[in-house]
């Protein structure tokens, strides 16, 4: 589904990711871990380019996407959420998915008409709004919601767009146990019939929830494999505790 | 462009809640109420200065408020457009409405030049970016030949409005006044409250978000960034129907200063605090004018105390007492 070769990025005088190789299988959850520092999230931001690969290529549902806009990858169906809460503040919960839904029409230039004709997208809205739990908010402002309930509403936002493919980055940065497994819940259910690469520090959800792991250190891949071959491997057991403890 | 416009015309859900809120309605009938009888109270000439300087500041907030961009170079769309308008009245003898027209797509050229520029930029430097062209616009209107350097362009007539009605008389061409600055500050209402209008506040709230979602943000940008500039331009052109002059003050930076100020003394990203915020600033400049250069003193003083107090202006204190967009 998604497959990167010799991808780089070099800032001055510092390789923040390093000819990493990786391929995300169709339909499965994919979990890119590692210590910090690791290049995981600069990784994350190449993929959808936020920043520009030094070298490296780009594989994308067989398309090569590494010379496209970040706007555009968007549009093939790869969407990426952020590691901080990405929701519009100033607009309601509702009004948040529709912003997402209103992609639909294409390019929403028509600033001549009225925003009423978003009303079409209100139901719909709706229903990804209380598959995430936020019914009784669909008219509060998200700047009002908890910080596990703005996870949520970023979700059901990205899940308007009908992605084919997911990038998520730390969905769980932050949050108390309650929301961890609210939130993992919540991705294990829309990983039917859809691609994940997530970026995560809680190893147990990654555990849980992935079918395959890619450690990261130092912007290259260190190992690779389902958790109890990855978590059995010396080198990951070096890189997270450190070297020195033989 | 949208796809798929007969299914969006037809959706039951448009008519749930059609146009405008009801409160702003009453809010905006009153308004036009109280600016028909404006005219038989005050100078005419003066409520149209007001007017026009509404609509400027109505522009300039769909950028600041709508689209988070602050230009510090909104001078130079009112200015040349303001120049363009005169010439054209006084020079090819247009009718008001066609010169008018002239300022104001030269206007929104000039911002499509300017603006294409200046969006690759953000924050600080945007705002130094727009500076810097309208300083150079500042100077082309002080040496080019037909703005009339130091003098401007004065004794521009008013010509008969579509070649039939003399314009002549103050008091009826305030009612023309009326209609073109009243209906721009409405567009403008409706640009905010568009589906382009739900776009943008999305961008002003989240960039990346906007980006990750597909959205060529950069575009929507310019589109908003022209549309402030056009408005200017029709304030810009209008304000010199009214008093038969453009000069340098109106490309002047203090101009970019004085829209600025505006805004946040009314509250920017409201609808009416732009409308607010020109009424007194101008009134202050007119009625207080015999203190001389006193008035810039007073100026900066209620700026200062405006900035302290109330950083929403007074608009956005108001809306949220009343718990309600104004």
């Amino acid at each position: 589904m998604l497959q990167a070769s010799g991808l780089t990025k070099e800032f001055k005088g510092f390789v923040a990711v390093n000819n990493v190789d990786l391929t995300v299988e169709r339909g499965t959850i994919h979990a890119l871990i590692g210590p910090n520092g690791a290049g995981k999230t600069t990784f994350f931001n190449l993929l959808t380019k936020f920043l520009q690969p030094t070298s490296g290529k780009i594989i994308y549902d067989g398309k090569d996407i590494t010379s496209k806009s970040s706007a555009d990858i968007a549009r093939l169906g790869l969407v990426r959420s952020f590691q901080i809460s990405a929701v519009f503040d100033d607009l309601t919960v509702l009004e948040n998915v529709r912003i997402a839904m209103q992609r639909r029409r294409g390019d929403s230039y028509d600033f001549w008409r009225s925003e009423a004709v978003l009303g079409q997208y209100d139901d719909e809205a709706r229903g990804y709004v209380e598959s995430v739990g936020l019914g009784d908010f669909i008219n509060h402002r998200a700047a009002e919601l908890s910080y596990g309930r703005k996870r949520a509403l970023e979700i059901a936002t990205t899940l308007s767009l009908e992605p084919d493919m997911l990038l998520l980055d730390e969905p769980m940065a932050g949050m108390g146990q309650e929301d961890v497994e609210r939130i993992s819940a919540l991705i294990k259910r829309i990983s039917e019939g859809r691609t994940i690469l997530m970026v995560e520090h809680n190893l147990s959800v990654v555990a849980n929830l992935s079918d395959r792991i890619t450690v990261l250190a130092r912007g290259e891949v260190l190992a690779e494999g389902d958790y109890d071959t990855v978590s059995k491997s010396p080198e990951v057991i070096e890189a997270y505790i450190g070297a020195g403890h033989d | 462009m949208s796809t798929n416009e007969n299914t969006n015309t037809a959706t039951p859900a448009m008519n749930r809640s059609v146009g405008m809120p009801g409160h702003m309605k009453i809010i905006f009938v009153v308004l036009l109420a109280v600016l028909i009888a404006l005219p038989f109270m005050v100078y005419p000439v003066f409520a149209m200065k007001v007017m026009c300087f509404a609509l400027f500041a109505c522009a300039f907030n769909l950028l600041l408020g709508f689209g988070g961009l602050l230009s510090f170079g909104h001078a130079a769309y009112f200015g040349m457009a303001s120049y363009v308008c005169a010439h054209a009245a006084k020079v090819w003898g247009l009718t008001p409405e066609l010169a008018i027209l002239a300022g104001t797509v030269t206007a929104a050229l000039l911002g499509l030049l300017i603006g294409s520029l200046a969006i690759r930029r953000q924050g600080i430097y945007f705002a130094m970016v727009t500076l810097a062209f309208a300083q150079m616009v500042y100077f082309f209107a002080l040496q080019a030949e037909f703005t009339g350097g130091e003098d401007g362009i004065q004794t521009v007539p008013r010509n008969d409005l579509l070649g039939l009605f003399p314009m002549g008389d103050d008091i009826v061409f305030y009612f023309f006044v009326l209609f073109v600055t009243f209906g721009g500050i409405l567009f403008i209402y409706r640009i905010t409250h568009s589906p382009f209008g739900q776009v943008l506040k999305a961008i002003r709230e989240n960039e990346p978000r906007a980006i990750s979602l597909g959205y060529h943000v950069n575009r929507y940008k310019l589109t908003v960034f022209v549309l402030s500039a056009t408005f200017a331009g029709l304030a810009g052109a209008t304000k010199s129907q009214v008093f038969h002059l453009a000069s340098l003050t109106d490309v002047h930076w203090s101009m970019s200063g004085e829209v600025v100020l505006m805004t946040l003394l009314g509250g920017m990203g409201t609808v009416l605090g732009p409308i607010v915020g020109a009424v007194i600033v101008v009134t202050m400049q007119n009625y207080l004018a015999y203190l001389g250069a006193w008035v810039t003193v007073i100026q900066g003083c209620i700026f200062v105390i405006g900035v302290l107090m109330f950083r929403e202006g007074i608009i956005g204190v108001l809306s949220k007492i009343f718990k309600k967009p104004l």
